[in-house]
């Protein structure tokens, strides 16, 4: 099998190489069209912030490349939020792959609501999908983010911070997840390996 | 529900765990990957790795450190110890850390977190402070490992960190590190309900029920420990059912 990891201007491209690695399975990390395309599945990672990674992508012809990919896609945090259709990041337009936004984490005074961004372990539930075959519900995964993408009909697992939001999605070959599973010991493995036998 | 955070952390010198009480009596702890996978197995939320080592060489010790560490473990980890520029962080990211923290060099100069948020975002910057009480009543900042005072209010200091960009704090209370007669609550309550970012309580940390205080009474997004941990006095999954129990949201 061929494991193509999207080479971009965001972070954490090497703790999912390292993360792979653990369950053993080896990946490249490219930006070259051909190699993404034939790859049989790709992961698209991301820790930084929309419009600069956007403006990237759009640079070098690579959100097209991904919107048309046809094996199964897992986009990683700030890789599953340019998979939505459009960020309060920036007000940046996304991909559009889901059709749910990306919102600003708001209304938290504190000690009530949460702080911002979301720095941790949190629990995912309404799990519907085989990505999360052998996952319980309510597991903990780590999450990084300030912004979040609103429930929808893609919406394959959900996580409660200030309010309820997807925490992973779903639509044809294409697969998003907000928290970090490169990070989230055995469960995120789990989740790892579920992707690697869709 | 967001969970609290329990952290080990591992003190590392030229590229070895040791073990000690203030930085004396220090013995050979063994391999800090096998140790700090050892955590990650038991539950450890996260880990943080402090290098203390003083040599020249330290740099490319401790990055090699970091690329085994982030080979074996499966948990998010910060490393910090001497770190004073954009190019030291990039480098100690690069190979696999997800956090970094900076405390002196920071103090002496503040645009050093400002630099670091921006270059790699709020997320991964972990602004350390040594305080200690004084006679005064006030919480002033301490340097260099606790071994210089400075005027600076605890306070301000964390409050003008977050401004500039830090994503979190790493409270270290001098008047109870090493006493583990419990966790400083009041100025871990007055950073954590006062500011907008996470904080992690350090020093003192000696019974289970301290940890629920720290987190209950101080409002603590974490607790930080070291020796209870490596002495095996507390056993994380022990700690974990413990809090539980209390009603405190833990990862089990």
């Amino acid at each position: 099998m061929v494991l193509t990891i999207i080479k971009y201007n965001a972070g954490n491209i090497q703790s999912v190489l390292y993360a792979l690695e653990r369950i053993g399975v080896s990946a490249t990390v490219t930006d070259h069209h051909e190699k993404i395309k034939s790859a049989d599945k790709v992961i698209f990672p991301g820790v930084g912030e929309a419009s600069t990674a956007m403006n990237y992508l759009k640079e070098r012809n690579l959100d097209s490349v991904i919107k048309e990919l046809k094996q199964p896609v897992l986009g990683i945090c700030l890789g599953m939020q340019l998979m939505c259709r459009h960020s309060e990041e920036n007000d940046t337009n996304c991909l559009g792959i889901f059709d749910e936004n990306v919102k600003h984490f708001t209304n938290s005074p504190l000690g009530v609501g949460g702080k911002i961004p979301q720095i941790g372990w949190n629990n995912i539930y309404d799990l519907k999908s085989k990505l999360f075959e052998g996952v319980a519900e309510n597991s903990y995964c780590y999450f990084v983010h300030g912004y979040y993408a609103a429930l929808g009909e893609h919406t394959i697992a959900t996580t409660n911070y200030i309010q309820p939001y997807s925490s992973a999605l779903h639509k044809n070959n294409f697969y998003g997840v907000q928290f970090h599973p490169e990070k989230s010991a055995t469960a995120g493995e789990q989740i790892l390996k579920n992707f690697l036998e869709l | 529900m967001l969970t609290k955070r329990i952290i080990p952390c591992l003190d590392i010198k030229d590229g070895r765990t040791v073990k000690g009480t203030n930085f004396v009596n220090l013995r050979d702890a063994g391999d800090p990957v096998e140790l700090g996978a050892l955590y990650a197995q038991q539950g450890a939320d996260e880990l943080v790795f402090l290098d203390i080592t003083a040599t020249v060489e330290k740099r490319k010790t401790l990055s090699d450190l970091v690329n085994r560490i982030a080979h074996h473990i499966n948990i998010p980890f910060t490393v910090g110890g001497g770190i004073s520029s954009v190019e030291d962080v990039s480098v100690l990211l690069q190979n696999g850390a997800d956090k970094i923290s900076v405390n002196t060099s920071a103090f002496k100069r503040p645009r050093l977190v400002n630099e670091l948020s921006k270059e790699f975002g709020s997320q991964c910057v972990v602004l350390a402070i040594d305080t200690k009480k004084e006679e005064d009543g006030e919480w002033y900042v301490y340097l260099n490992g606790g071994r210089t005072k400075t005027d600076a209010k605890c306070f301000e200091w964390a409050k003008q960190a977050v401004d500039l960009g830090a994503g979190e704090i790493l409270l270290t209370s001098m008047n109870h590190d090493g006493t583990k007669q419990g966790f400083a609550l009041d100025i871990t309550r007055t950073l954590s309900t006062k500011l907008p970012v996470p904080v992690i309580a350090s020093g003192g940390g000696g019974t289970m029920e301290h940890f629920v205080d720290v987190f209950e009474k101080a409002e603590a997004d974490a607790a930080l420990a070291a020796s209870i941990f490596h002495f095996k006095e507390i056993t994380i999954p022990d700690l974990k059912q413990y809090l539980s129990k209390q009603n405190i949201v833990v990862r089990n």
